[in-house]
């Protein structure tokens, strides 16, 4: 943005009226209806959450150590990868990027005070807590052991666990995403500052607006089905009872029109994060915007047509089946636009390697390999052999920790000066990054090679020949650990001791970047006025 | 509706109400909210879309017997339902127009003839359903289930699709008329006009779309009947 029509403040007069300043009284936080402080409420909460999916992974890994299952038994085991997906899916990876950074920068980069609607916006962390809490009762009462597709008749008929309380966990939980992107939505349409047009919204924008499109309209038929397998257990109105002429195949297909949907919620944020890093620190203007958004929503209309590919060998129809690969391979042509536009980015760059930016260059290669192997997964005959193996595992993995993660830790990183009005660490970020790369190449790619030999998804034990992967795996998720648990140290010292930020530290375009760090309480001293596009770093 | 201009009033001089903060004016905070009522119906329109798509595969695959179990379903109620619903969803269009005119009086009484053909259409429904009981028609809670026609299993099927799609639909009702009561509060206390104007045009998309829904509702569950 060239022209903003206030200058931006210098660091020392930052801490007059920034939005920290209100107080840090506990009413202060949990009453508050600005969306910066909003975010923070998110943010400590995925973070917990995050460490809890962690430890049930970190058990998962310690359990496949040896070919014997010895730690755990299979019924345990059952539980431990359920939670693990569970608390990933929903209390993690869905609310994310969109709900901590999105939350904050949405209005600063369309020039607004707050979202358009601030009380729905509290309500929605609210809705969300609640739905934890229900999660971690269904854990007290001794997990599920559905995993995270809760499929039916097991999860309606069989199962001896607590899948009543898991599913209103998410039912609930899955109402915050739905008032969140509401809210994404109306504050794109209605809160832009004069002279923001469309083709001047920032990639980021973009791309959580296109993700609020997604949870607008995929959460609600999840809602509905877990609604029905709810009254189906709690109630015994049975829908999908093979007894009654109910067909589980319907459930599958509920379950992935919005759960595959839901991956696009995941990954579409991290992309607008990425576009943002790699043009501010190759000081080149993002190749191909128009492109770029083209690809955003061309994602997000295929991303809807494509679910049938997890149901290959489930039995639904042949031709379903071929269009189903069709439309998963046409998926990938936006995805591969996006990957390479962001190389073109680079090229003729004048590129540092700072903290955030080796987290975007990492996210180039694990998207890639997660990508390219997806492209495997789409094709029909490779599919029957690695379905259901940890081929499928590697490959989403590679796409949600790798993709996703990366680059929230990257955007993190990027924005934390602007969070906080502080800076961290250099050395110690730089280290935690290069960490979670190899950690993730480690942990993720013996599975490629596990699944395609042959080992299938969720077993504790299994043969000895594949005994060497599994241990490097499990090796791999120990330097994951560090890379996780580095920032969360060197990131909470920064908050007290970290030298205080200036407004734009990185010398970005951005329009967040135009007013001071941490911001004020509305945001920006008058309303500006943009006159360009978001990332003119040629002059 | 210009947001400050004395309109033709039968009553006090309009005050215009100021944006909220984070707006910059009431055309925009009136924009962001009706959209926002409409990207939410958005929503709905999927929480229901998925149920009756469940129904409609369902129905194709079982076309007789459940083309047979609708002849058990009481059309002459539901149609009488319809029509209420129907009926309300003109007089909350009548509410919206007299506090469009600012006339106080007309806006709570056709407030109220909503909210009376609103509950009316559940306790019909209530009927409908006791009288489902009563016929053994309810698989609900373990409830003993006695269908004298062919395919007792796939008629169960029907009937639970049928309880759980007016069940979530009567919820819907409820919400409605909660809705319905607080603006008749607000109205009653008359306090800013324009603001009221501006809730009940939110509400009254609200109250549209759970009319549309039934017929939704009515046409797949009664009217596809043998």
């Amino acid at each position: 943005m060239t022209s903003v029509a206030e200058s931006p403040t210098v660091a020392g007069e930052a801490c007059t009226d920034d939005y920290l300043s209100g107080g840090w009284s506990i009413r202060s936080w949990l009453l508050t209806v600005d969306h910066k402080r909003i975010a923070w409420l998110y943010a400590v909460s995925i973070t917990v959450f995050f460490f809890f999916g962690s430890a049930a992974a970190l058990l998962i890994r310690l359990e496949l150590i040896t070919p014997a299952g010895d730690l755990f038994s299979a019924e345990e085991y059952n539980r431990l990868f359920s939670l693990h997906g569970i608390v990933m899916v929903w209390f993690f990876l869905i609310p994310s990027i969109p709900a901590t950074l999105g939350n904050f920068l949405i209005p600063l980069m369309v020039g607004a005070r707050d979202m358009a609607f601030p009380k729905l916006n509290l309500l929605s962390w609210y809705i969300y807590s609640l739905g934890g809490l229900f999660t971690l009762a269904a854990v007290i009462a001794g997990g599920v052991d559905t995993g995270w597709t809760f499929y039916t008749p097991y999860s309606t008929l069989f199962s001896n666990s607590a899948v009543l309380a898991a599913a209103v966990g998410i039912f609930i939980v899955g109402f915050s995403s739905i008032l969140t992107g509401l809210n994404f939505v109306v504050t794109v349409h209605t809160m832009r500052a004069p002279g923001l047009t469309w083709m001047r919204l920032p990639l980021f924008v973009w791309a959580n607006y296109a993700t609020a499109l997604i949870m607008i309209l995929a959460t609600p038929v999840l809602a509905t089905l877990l609604l029905l397998v709810g009254l189906e257990r709690g109630l015994g109105i049975g829908i999908f009872d093979p007894a009654l002429g109910g067909d589980p195949l319907l459930f599958q297909h509920l379950f992935w029109f919005y759960s595959h949907p839901a991956v696009y919620i995941m990954i579409l944020p991290a992309m607008g994060v990425i576009s943002e890093i790699i043009s501010c620190f190759s000081r080149n203007p993002v190749f191909g915007y128009t492109g770029m958004v083209i690809s955003i929503m061309a994602i997000t209309l295929f991303g809807f047509v494509v679910w049938g590919h997890h149901m290959f060998v489930s039995g639904q129809s042949m031709y379903a089946g071929i269009l189903f690969s069709f439309f998963s391979f046409l998926v990938a042509v936006p995805s591969a636009i996006k990957t390479l536009n962001w190389t073109a980015t680079l090229f003729r760059g004048r590129i540092s390697f700072t903290a955030p930016m080796i987290y975007a260059l990492s996210f180039l290669e694990l998207f890639t390999v997660g990508g390219l192997t997806g492209i495997f997964l789409a094709a029909l005959a490779l599919d029957v052999h690695v379905h259901d193996s940890y081929f499928v595992t590697a490959h989403f993995h590679y796409i949600m920790v790798g993709g996703a993660v990366t680059a929230y830790m990257g955007g993190l990183h990027f924005w934390w000066p602007k969070l906080t009005g502080r800076m961290f660490s250099r050395a110690w970020a730089s280290t935690a990054a290069v960490a979670l790369l190899i950690g993730l190449n480690l942990t993720f790619y013996p599975q490629f090679l596990l699944g395609y030999a042959g080992m299938p998804r969720r077993y504790h034990s299994y043969p000895d020949d594949f005994a060497i992967l599994h241990v490097l795996s499990s090796l791999g998720a120990g330097v994951l650990a560090i890379g996780y648990l580095l920032p969360l140290i060197y990131l909470s010292w920064s908050l007290r001791r970290g030298e205080p930020a200036p407004p734009n530290p990185w010398d970005a375009r951005g329009l967040e970047w135009q007013t001071m760090s941490p911001p004020p309480v509305h945001n920006f001293k008058e309303t500006p006025v943009v006159t360009g596009g978001p990332y003119e770093y040629r002059e | 509706m210009s947001p400050g201009g004395p309109m033709n009033t039968e009553s006090n001089i309009p005050d215009p109400t100021p944006p909220a903060d984070h707006f910059d004016d009431i055309e925009q905070q009136q924009h962001a909210g009706l959209l926002g009522m409409w990207v939410f119906l958005l929503t709905e329109v999927l929480l229901f879309g998925g149920l009756l798509a469940a129904f409609v595969i369902c129905r194709l695959r079982y076309a007789d017997a459940f083309a047979g179990a609708a002849e058990h379903l009481d059309l002459v109620l539901a149609a009488v339902n319809t029509a209420l619903l129907f009926t309300s969803g003109l007089t909350m269009v009548l509410a919206e127009l007299a506090a469009g005119a600012r006339r106080r009086g007309p806006t709570i009484w056709w407030l109220l003839a909503t909210a009376a053909l609103g509950t009316a259409f559940l306790v019909l429904k209530g009927v409908e359903w006791y009288g489902e009981y009563k016929e053994q028609l309810m698989p609900v809670l373990g409830l003993p289930f006695v269908y004298p026609g062919e395919e007792p299993q796939l008629a169960e099927l029907f009937f639970n699709l049928y309880f759980v799609a007016t069940g979530l639909h009567a919820a819907h009702m409820l919400i409605g008329l909660g809705v319905l009561a607080v603006m008749l509060v607000l109205v009653r206390g008359w306090r800013r006009p324009d603001r009221l104007d501006r809730q009940l045009r939110i509400a009254g998309l609200y109250w549209a779309f759970i009319d549309v829904v039934w017929i939704f509702i009515f046409t797949c569950f009664y009217l596809l009947r043998a």
